[in-house]
């Protein structure tokens, strides 16, 4: 694939950028919710990929379709989920995308075309396989993209799914944010290969090595690949360099991370590259951004109130929808 | 870090009972080896496992990546050949995933075979919901395996069955799926220095009484034990039997009690329907039948997968409260 990065309008960069601290802020709240034991349980969170979840949604059309896995706040978002209704349901809220009952791992919404965070690792792949399959019955050209970490491409669904969706030429395509850890272990104690693009080969499609901080690039090479599976060509896998600033888990602090490897990454902050960028083009000055990020922490900081006074479900609602149309 | 009771008792956690069970076997026969994901230095996702890979080394407490099937497919070849593996699946709801290895494999080679090939392997992992873990992390799926002959299932209630319990498990010549409630790790009791081993297949009575049985299993155990004191209140005296395995089910125990008693109630937190309370129901109604004065009720996990929310999760298992209404009901008292 021939793939050159070009800069996007000014209005599309903005747009970006506020979706970057949307995610960021959002972040940041719900770390605060569950530390303060507002919410228990656990949380996966994803500051430092808010390029992947940005440039990747960019990168579609209405009508396609995204899996992604329960370090899903940032997809979510940027496939469009409201904050509210994403903070609603992490408090397990009447209001939330998915009544409250899915929480934060299983962010949902079909209206914005997400076919589910799971929490299974893995089992994403085939599900955007089925979905890719069906857009191809339907001749309705809509692309459905696969979003699954590192960890992930050592289970057999991963193998499955790709080899099925190559020998059929299926309208998916595989996004690995590929972040170095699975929850604890660094990539190369369980990966033979260093690359995960290179996995591609082995199924005979596309395999493309991504930097996962700079959104235009991200937007760029996914943008191609979408389009390359729109067009009846089938899948590629794109592997997207990134990194998960926190720990990986509500709980995790990172200690098996080696020191001053978090803080060469926040060099490469995906927020910060595409501030400067802006700013260097003459679309955006310090005193702006500043700005931008104030009335986001606000927006988020009152979007976390909203949810917090929201009432939580009817009891009742533990029997409903076990069944589509009832018992 | 172990502390004493009032008579001088050892007191420590489910968590630490399991980790000494694993760290003597593995210290006692050089075959046992553990492999999983983050179980090395990271001691596994509820760091059950710390400080066993600085003793026994990476060679034996393997980290492997995030692939159940194969992981278990491992733990078989290497049991059918002369080792004592024991696989660690973090999540039991991840055990979906082993299904074909332990279902179809694990289970049937000893019997295929003729009796020429055995497969003594354990199969550790979690059970248990309100931890606000959602659908697909707070199942208790004990009930899969317990539905299939060649398996034997041990779902310990205190640390000193789950260390006895565990020990049982890696010497037994049969794969052994080992379900541990994570809401239990920090639950504190009394193990003894001394080595002892349970066997498989032994229920325990966890509380005597006269009027009325509690069948429970896992962290049901202690949701009975709190109904009976709530029973003793007013006057009912609830015993409360722990099979402390699925299969072999100590059926003998479980009956003699209902017997005594006359009224029984099976409580378990895995799905009610065709699940473990119904097996055991079955074996009271049947074995039973001519000294109950009352039907057998069955209490456990409501039909629904596991909501998110706080309020609607707590719903979805039985509580207390909720095992002490129905023996009131049962026994007549209003
Ligand atoms: C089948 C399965 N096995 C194990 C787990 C437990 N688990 C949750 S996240 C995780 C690590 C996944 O790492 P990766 O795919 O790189 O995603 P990241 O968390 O880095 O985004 C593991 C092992 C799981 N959820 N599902
Ligand atoms: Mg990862």
């Amino acid at each position: 694939m021939d793939i050159t990065v070009k800069a996007l309008d000014e209005q599309t960069r903005m747009d970006m950028l506020q979706r970057m601290l949307d995610i960021r802020y959002s972040e940041e709240q719900i770390q605060g919710l569950f530390l303060a034991n507002l919410v228990r349980g656990t949380t996966h969170l994803c500051d430092g990929q808010e390029a992947c979840s940005v440039g990747v949604a960019w990168a579609l059309k209405p009508g396609d379709m995204m899996t992604c896995t329960y370090r899903g706040h940032g997809h979510a978002l940027a496939m469009g989920i409201s904050i509210k209704t994403l903070m609603a349901e992490m408090m397990g809220k009447a209001s939330g995308c998915c009544g409250g009952k899915g929480g934060s791992m299983h962010m949902t919404d079909a209206s914005v075309g997400l076919l589910g965070a799971n929490a299974i690792v893995g089992a994403g792949l085939p599900i955007a396989v089925g979905a890719a399959l069906t857009s191809q019955v339907k001749g309705s050209h809509h692309v459905t993209v696969a979003l699954f970490g590192d960890g992930a491409v050592n289970i057999g669904a991963f193998h499955e799914a790709l080899n099925m969706a190559a020998v059929w030429k299926l309208p998916v395509v595989f996004i690995c944010e590929n972040n170095l850890y699975g929850e604890y272990s660094p990539l190369h104690t369980t990966t033979a290969v260093e690359n995960i693009a290179d996995r591609a080969c082995a199924y005979n499609i596309p395999g493309l090595i991504v930097d996962g901080q700079d959104v235009e690039v991200v937007h760029a090479h996914v943008s191609a690949a979408v389009e390359r599976a729109r067009a009846g060509d089938g899948p590629s896998l794109v592997e997207l360099k990134t990194y998960r600033y926190r720990g990986h888990s509500r709980t995790d602090t990172g200690p098996y991370r080696p020191e001053g490897e978090l803080e060469a990454w926040l060099q490469r902050d995906p927020i910060h590259i595409l501030r400067d960028r802006m700013i260097e083009d003459g679309q955006l000055d310090a005193v702006e951004f500043e700005e931008l990020q104030q009335a986001t922490e606000r927006k988020v900081a009152e979007a976390l109130e909203w949810a917090k006074n929201e009432p939580f479900p009817l009891l009742e609602a533990a029997y409903q929808d076990v069944y589509a149309g009832g018992r | 870090m172990s502390t004493s009771n009032s008579s001088g008792e050892r007191i420590i956690t489910f968590g630490e009972a399991v980790r000494e069970a694993l760290a003597e076997e593995l210290r006692r026969d050089e075959t046992v080896f553990m492999i999983g994901e983050d179980i090395a230095e990271a001691g596994t996702a509820f760091k059950v496992l710390t400080g066993l890979v600085d003793e026994f080394g990476p060679e034996r407490i393997m980290d492997s990546p995030i692939s159940e099937a194969g992981i278990t497919g491992i733990g078989v070849g290497a049991a059918m050949t002369g080792m004592r593996p024991v696989v660690d699946i973090m999540f039991g709801d991840f055990i979906t995933l082993t299904m074909d290895q332990m279902v179809n494999q694990a289970a049937k080679i000893h019997y295929m075979s003729g009796g020429k090939f055995k497969v003594p392997m354990v199969l550790r992992t979690t059970l248990g919901a309100t931890r606000r873990s959602a659908a697909q992390h707070s199942q208790s799926l004990h009930a899969w395996f317990s539905h299939v002959p060649g398996l034997k299932v041990v779902v310990p209630s205190t640390p000193y069955d789950a260390k006895g319990l565990m020990k049982a498990a890696i010497r037994d010549d049969n794969p052994v799926a080992f379900f541990e409630d994570k809401m239990m790790y920090q639950t504190k009791g009394h193990v003894p220095e001394e080595e002892y081993v349970i066997p498989l297949g032994v229920a325990d009575i966890k509380r005597e009484g006269t009027d009325i049985t509690l069948v429970a299993t896992s962290s049901m155990v202690y949701v009975a034990l709190d109904a009976a004191e709530m029973l003793d209140e007013i006057g009912i005296s609830a015993e409360v039997v722990d099979p402390r395995t699925t299969f072999p089910l100590d059926k003998q125990t479980i009956i003699e009690s209902a017997k005594k008693t006359s009224r029984a109630i099976v409580i378990d937190e895995g799905y009610e329907r065709y699940g473990v309370t119904a097996e055991i129901a079955s074996v009271i109604a049947d074995g039973a039948f001519y000294y109950l004065d009352a039907p057998v009720k069955r209490m456990g996990a409501m039909d629904v997968p596991i909501p998110f929310s706080p309020v609607l999760e707590d719903l979805t298992v039985p509580t207390p409260q909720s095992v002490t209404d129905m023996a009131k009901m049962l026994t007549g008292v209003v």
